[in-house]
């Protein structure tokens, strides 16, 4: 391995750990609020509208685009991390690769589509 | 409480073509008895045909890890009271060939270490006139991961290790970061080529067992993921920059 190849892995590595990021300090307010403290009325829930209208903000957009896409990625590289060597597939690792990678691309368009109409 | 304990010891011999197999010696359970102390009672007293490392008894030589009751261990600090009233099974670290009963081969581990070149690197002609200073900072540096003793536990717990005979392994990295970090050495260029790799630190899933086992509290997981961040910026630096100087 002293001729080898550096590996291209730094750029998956580069989504994971940003998607970690925002998986553990962002995601869980929006789970907290969205998915608990709204639901039962805890905390006041904002109108359909008015939470339209935060979306439309261009900040909100941003912000909305990096949340979901490297929260794709950050999944999609721990699934095939996990499908890998948990299920023993390294030998698949190509295909494993396209899929999961390839679910965070289609979940990025998706999410940019989502923001560009909304 | 019972003044024995029964130790099951892996028993393999590749010259009898025989298949693997445990033996149960029945020793004394002493207070100030380690798990090594019993192997030792079993070679002096019971059978001596038994093989296995050992040195200094102390946790500092290295020689005498192995798999008691399934986890890495060093038994010259394990006490066998903890394991009473037993059985207790002692095998051969997970993950290397076995050469004869709890001895294992270390070859491929040496060569591994050798290769990420776990010395002061110097590219100049550097011939100082006295001692290098170091300050306490710069030592703390690097500390942690020099007090690696090469014992290879974290090898057998490492899962990645198990699935992936070529990964340069915990230990490895962990002291060529040590030398990365190292305010003297001049050799990380040399150790990116190889530690960049697949079977670098790329091959690490962060399941972070190396560090949990090891014996001298050194770090091996977080020597891979700091290492991992440096690869990255070098990685986007190559991209951006293809022509400079790596």
């Amino acid at each position: 391995m002293s001729a080898g190849k550096r590996s291209n892995e730094p750029i998956v590595w580069f989504l994971f750990g940003t998607g970690g990021f925002f998986a553990a300090f962002f995601l869980p307010v929006h789970v907290l609020f969205y998915g608990l403290l709204f639901p039962t009325g805890l905390v006041h829930a904002p109108s359909y509208q008015e939470t339209l209208a935060l979306v439309r903000h261009p900040l909100a957009r941003i912000y909305l685009f990096a949340l979901l896409t490297f929260c794709f990625f950050h999944a999609a590289h721990r699934m095939r991390l996990t499908l890998s060597d948990v299920l023993n597939l390294r030998h698949l690792n190509t295909v494993l690769a396209f899929l999961c990678y390839g679910g965070a691309l289609v979940g990025t368009a998706f999410t940019v589509w989502l923001l560009m109409t909304v | 409480m019972s003044d024995t304990i029964i130790l099951e010891v892996a028993r393999f011999n590749p010259e009898d073509g025989g298949e693997p197999s445990y033996q149960s010696y029945e020793v004394p359970l002493r207070p100030d008895w380690m798990v090594l102390d019993g192997l030792n009672h079993i070679k002096d007293q019971l059978d001596g045909s038994l093989a296995f490392r050992w040195s200094c008894r102390m946790g500092i030589c290295g020689s005498c890890g192995m798999m008691v009751n399934g986890r890495p261990t060093l038994t010259c600090e394990t006490l066998l009271m903890n394991y009473a009233p037993g059985p207790v099974r002692v095998a051969p670290l997970d993950h290397f060939p076995v050469v004869k009963d709890l001895v294992v081969d270390l070859d491929d581990f040496l060569a591994k270490l050798q290769k990420v070149r776990p010395w002061v690197v110097r590219k100049d002609d550097f011939k100082p006139a006295r001692e290098f200073i170091q300050s306490p900072a710069q030592l703390e540096a690097f500390h942690q991961f020099s007090l690696c003793i090469n014992c290879t536990l974290c090898y057998a717990a490492c899962p990645v290790s198990g699935l992936d005979p070529n990964f340069i392994g915990p230990a490895a990295i962990a002291l060529a970061h040590r030398y990365n970090l190292d305010s003297r050495d001049q050799g990380i260029e040399d150790r990116l080529d190889i530690l960049s790799q697949h079977e670098g630190i790329w091959d690490c899933t962060v399941v972070g067992e190396c560090s949990v086992v090891c014996p001298k509290h050194v770090d091996p997981s977080l020597a891979i993921q700091q290492f991992k961040l440096t690869a990255t910026k070098e990685w986007f630096k190559s991209f951006l920059l293809p022509r400079g100087k790596h």
